[in-house]
């Protein structure tokens, strides 16, 4: 059997193998050495951190989960940075979910940042968790109207309308900022179609998502959407950033997504020179029929 | 005995055997160590923000004055465990968790059973499948009950009930009218007709009210923040003037800006001409159009990298709870050392 009719009859398994190859080593690599690859960032990244930057000590900061454990490995990072740039700058955080499994991810974070490393801030006071309410779109068309009515109370019972956080809040344009990592539906295109547009620019939102939503998210940045984390990148250039700006040596947790971008790395190199190979290998196929 | 039952045995034997390997060298592997914490809280009497009486409950020190105490079991690293060990070998603050290790295992043993479908169809896989299915199902059903029926439904039409019995932290909300969630219930009700041997076409009114409500919301919603937001920030100027730090325009980054200005303007013409389907694609047309292909495939381009992109993030994250929760291989958030 010739060479090329050998490579057009592989085993698709050698590639997931090479895959695994590719994705686990720069991991192992990472993990022993603790080294990160550089990064550039780009104008999306420097303006989720300058819009958060820009906020006045004390802003209140509407903080939606809308993503659960199947994402968490591409958006937790950047959730984590989100918040701990919020909470270095005083911001009170105002958690909510509209993904079941959104009210334990914002927990998670909670304990994550805010415990660990704010033990200062007050529950109730700078931050809270509302939890999650069903709803979808219903809940954000109500958010516009009365915000308490959509979120009544937060996860530990208490009323939202006597926490001092929510004090003076009537509605979503009482936030203003809107952060949002999502992982699909509803979640940072709905933010944008049914509270940004609809509050005519008194809600400035920033979205951090998936790969997979984040060509659909593009064409609302820079008009509509004040910043964009697109996927594990975004993340890591955002952390690159925040770490700068913190100074000191950043805490491992602080970055998780920088450590995912080794693989990422030769995870795409693998998979540019197999389309490439894939396509020569076609043409080549081709042209001997042909002939 | 064939020869796909012999690679998995020979693959499980091995993958064993180092399991075994990894347990008996250095510090081991797989284990979750967590710590007690006697917690008590007291019940204080105080009113709303709109002056009615409510309950507040306060963490109160150990040895203060309680209406309830419990224990709670928090995770800590495995490091604080040989912290504890080599200070005190009879310690028990910090023990090891069965239930927790257990889970541990469990996710790693899920994980591999999804992966080994790469290889080929096989029971493992099968059951990871169906175990996720079925805790899926379940799972959506339970939020289905406690975060939309007792609270939405239940709750408005009959609260005391529902405070009474079901979920005392219930807060009802009083404006809901009791009449707009018996509607709701009835057209519930009306939509489970549909599995009824006859009358299905009882279910085709909710539905209709389902479509046209949904309609309503998404037509304007895409009006306003697509077609009229979109359209406007397309319709702004070309030319781009970039200021630069000293305030006075920055030449390179205004040129960039209106080659990128440029770039979405035409993007969106050729793109939609493609679309014109009720001219002929010839001439000025299909040239027009031809360029708004090639905007589209580079977009489909775009997508396909982002999405790889997205599922290399997945791999990576289980990868790294492999070797790092599960095989002790990597520590790089030092939790061991």
């Amino acid at each position: 059997m010739s060479l090329l009719a050998r490579l057009q009859s592989l085993d698709r398994r050698w590639i997931f193998l090479l895959m695994a190859i590719a994705v686990a080593g720069p991991i192992l690599w990472s993990g022993l050495t603790g080294k990160t690859p550089p990064e550039q960032p780009t104008d999306a990244a420097r303006r989720v951190l300058k819009v958060i930057d820009d906020l006045p000590e004390g802003s209140r900061v509407l903080f939606a989960f809308d993503y659960d454990p199947a994402s968490a490995g591409e958006l937790q990072p950047m959730a984590t940075s989100l918040m701990r740039q919020c909470a270095a700058r005083k911001l009170r955080i105002v958690c909510i979910a509209l993904w079941p499994l959104g009210g334990n991810m914002a927990q998670e974070t909670i304990a994550h940042v805010i415990r660990a490393d704010f033990p200062s801030l007050r529950e109730g006071v700078d931050f809270v968790n509302l939890g999650f309410q069903a709803g979808n779109e219903g809940v954000m068309k109500v958010v516009l109207t009365d915000f308490t009515k959509a979120f009544p109370k937060d996860t530990r019972g208490q009323a939202a309308a006597d926490l001092p956080i929510l004090q003076g809040v009537r509605t979503v344009r009482d936030f203003p900022l809107l952060v949002n990592v999502s992982a699909g539906y509803p979640g940072s295109k709905e933010w944008v179609q049914y509270v940004v547009s609809a509050s005519e620019g008194s809600v400035k939102m920033i979205a951090g998502c998936t790969g997979v939503q984040t060509p659909q998210m593009y064409p609302y940045y820079p008009g509509q959407l004040a910043g964009l984390l697109g996927a594990i990148k975004g993340a890591a250039e955002y952390e690159n950033l925040l770490n700068g700006v913190m100074g000191g040596d950043p805490a491992p947790k602080y970055l998780e997504a920088q450590r995912r971008m080794a693989p990422q790395l030769f995870g795409h190199l693998l998979l540019v020179g197999l389309i490439v190979v894939g396509n020569l290998i076609q043409f080549m196929g081709r042209r001997g029929t042909r002939a | 005995m064939n020869r796909q039952r012999l690679t998995w045995i020979v693959i499980g034997v091995v993958f064993a055997g180092l399991l075994v390997v990894r347990g008996m060298t250095g510090q081991g592997l797989g284990r979750v160590y967590v710590q007690h914490e006697d917690v008590a809280y007291a019940k204080v009497e105080t009113k709303s923000a709109q002056g009615a009486p409510t309950v507040a409950w306060k963490r109160v020190a150990e040895g203060g004055v309680a209406d309830v105490r419990w224990q709670e079991w928090s995770a800590v690293p495995p490091k604080a465990w040989f912290e504890a060990q080599a200070k005190d070998p009879r310690q028990s603050a910090i023990t090891l968790s069965w239930p927790r290790t257990i889970g541990l295992w469990l996710a790693a043993f899920f994980t591999l059973a999804i992966f080994s479908f790469l290889w080929a169809d096989n029971v493992f896989y099968k059951f990871a499948e169906a175990t996720v299915v079925g805790v899926s199902a379940a799972y959506w059903m339970v939020i289905g009950f406690w975060d939309t029926l007792v609270p939405k439904l239940f709750a408005a039409l009959v609260p005391a009930v529902v405070q009474a019995h079901v979920q005392p932290s219930l807060r009802p909300v009083d404006d809901v009218q009791w009449w707009s969630m018996a509607l709701a219930l009835v057209l519930g009700g009306m939509m489970l007709w549909r599995l009824a041997p006859r009358g299905g076409w009882i279910g085709a009114w909710p539905l209709a009210f389902i479509v046209g409500v949904t309609a309503g919301l998404k037509i304007v919603s895409h009006v306003e923040s697509d077609l009229m937001a979109q359209g406007l920030a397309t319709m702004e100027s070309v030319v781009a003037v970039v200021p630069g730090a000293d305030g006075a325009t920055d030449v390179g980054a205004s040129v960039w800006g209106t080659l990128a200005n440029l770039l979405v303007v035409v993007g969106v013409l050729s793109a939609l001409t493609y679309f014109l389907f009720s001219v002929e694609h010839k001439g000025l047309v299909g040239g027009t159009a031809r360029v708004g292909v090639w905007y589209l495939m580079i977009t489909f381009g775009a997508a396909f990298g982002f999405t790889v992109m997205g599922r290399i993030a997945l791999l990576a994250a289980r990868f790294e709870f492999l070797f790092d929760d599960w095989l002790w291989l990597i520590d790089p958030n030092h939790l061991r050392a």
